[in-house]
């Protein structure tokens, strides 16, 4: 890994770019805040962006990568950029920073519940959400499918409003 | 990426090697991208409005899983994802006999995602510990979103089995069925022995098999009586039927009208 100061400017000004680009199926979070940007790197004249998919299937995913290419094109920093889908790490509901998480519950999206299970199984999955509209957690799974693979459907005794959980994954 | 001393690039491989695990990759990405299709039939018709967005999402889910690992392949054998998924002929597809037979009704699907969720689930826990490390990354993160599809598969599994008598009766006439085509998910691959060896695939088809027998067949015994003695066969990815074929006009259809589109 390279670290002299010049390079770490350059990265620092990637990042920032990164996190102009809206999520092409949720705008209201920006790619860096979703966690879905694992890596950048410089290799000569060759800029690498590494895309961990919240989910593997994502239609989104060409769209995320046209525009980062585009975007980062812009800056003319490198002769080539590349974006590659990785899934080492792979993306899990903890990569959503504390700012992409208040953003999401802002535009009407309970974040993924933050569940103390080690692992991925039924009890973790399927904890309470928390109703983004009036904080009740008197809520009920109405179907962990919902409008798009990242996203569950819940509805809120207390105000009775259906409302879309991000999955946690 | 890290590389343990047990986790070796591809490029590594001699040529047995990684034909054997295009062999591997196929059969997973087979089965995958069948099942996939088939299930997406349900969009609109299923029995409730809920069950269409379920079924739909994990459809999508499944063809996502084949599209990641037709790219593998692709990168292993120098090919490109998309000739690979819908340039082949119905006679060079690896799906297990499982994914032969058409949708059916709602409750021979449920019968299938059960056997098909509960082995893929013994098979990607190997293969989460493969030590090809872009196959082992990928299936650690199907991992993860199949633990929604086995939640679902269970669900409707008990509801069937637990509800009225035709649809207990359905889903036994249906687990009856495909009893026998479902144990072909863990047919014997010709280059097993040597993906065994190079850590590629860490269980034998045979040791996933008995390990999944032992888990689904103490609960379908319950619904079905006693299942018949049942063992994968050496053809077990290698028959085809008309149903496959009708399927396979179906999902190549665009693709095959304008050959070297671009989209």
């Amino acid at each position: 890994m390279v670290s002299a100061p010049a390079i770490d400017a350059r990265e620092e000004l990637i990042w920032s770019e990164l996190a102009k680009i809206p999520d092409p199926e949720i705008p209201a979070i920006n790619l860096v805040d979703l966690g879905v940007i694992g890596d950048v790197r410089f290799e000569a004249d060759r800029l690498t962006v590494e895309l961990l998919p919240t989910f593997i299937g994502c239609p989104a995913l060409a769209i995320m990568q046209e525009q980062i290419i585009e975007r980062l094109g812009l800056l003319e920093m490198a002769d080539t950029v590349e974006v590659k889908v990785s899934f080492d790490p792979p993306w899990t509901s903890e990569r959503i920073t504390p700012t992409g998480r208040e953003r999401l519950r802002l535009s009407g999206f309970a974040p993924p519940v933050m569940a103390v299970i080690e692992g991925l199984d039924e009890l973790a999955v399927l904890p309470v959400a928390e109703c983004p509209f009036c904080g009740s957690r008197s809520t009920t799974l109405e179907n962990p499918f919902g409008p798009t693979l990242c996203r569950a459907i819940y509805h809120c005794a207390t105000c009775r409003q259906p409302f879309e959980q991000f999955k946690r994954v | 990426m890290t590389e343990s001393a047990s986790v070796r690039p591809a490029r590594d491989l001699d040529t047995a090697a990684r034909g054997a695990l295009a062999e591997l990759l196929i059969s997973v990405a087979d089965d995958e991208f069948v099942i996939g299709f088939w299930d997406s039939e349900w969009t609109g018709i299923a029995p409730m409005l809920e069950e269409d967005v379920a079924t739909s999402s994990i459809a999508q889910d499944e063809i996502g899983h084949a599209r990641a690992l037709y790219e593998l392949l692709a990168e292993l054998t120098d090919d490109d994802a998309d000739r690979i998924a819908f340039g082949r002929e119905a006679g060079a597809f690896r799906h297990a006999a499982l994914l032969n037979h058409a949708r059916g009704g709602w409750a021979f699907s449920v019968a299938r995602r059960y056997l098909y969720e509960s082995a893929d689930a013994v098979r990607l826990s190997a293969l989460a510990r493969s030590s090809h490390a872009p196959l082992a990354a990928l299936a650690g993160k199907m991992q993860r979103e199949e633990t929604y599809h086995r939640m679902h598969a269970d669900a409707w599994l008990g509801r069937l089995a637990d509800g009225s008598r035709d649809g207990r009766d359905r889903l036994a006439g249906a687990v009856e069925c495909l009893w026998l085509d479902a144990q072909q998910i863990f047919a014997p691959l010709g280059g097993e022995e040597t993906l065994v060896r190079e850590g590629l695939l860490p269980q034998p088809m045979h040791a996933l098999h008995a390990s999944w027998q032992g888990q689904v067949r103490p609960v379908l015994e319950l619904i079905v009586g006693e299942l018949p003695a049942a063992a994968p066969a050496r053809d077990g990815r290698r028959r085809r039927t008309d149903d496959f074929i009708w399927l396979h006009t179906e999902f190549t259809t665009v693709a095959g009208s304008e050959v070297g589109a671009t989209w």
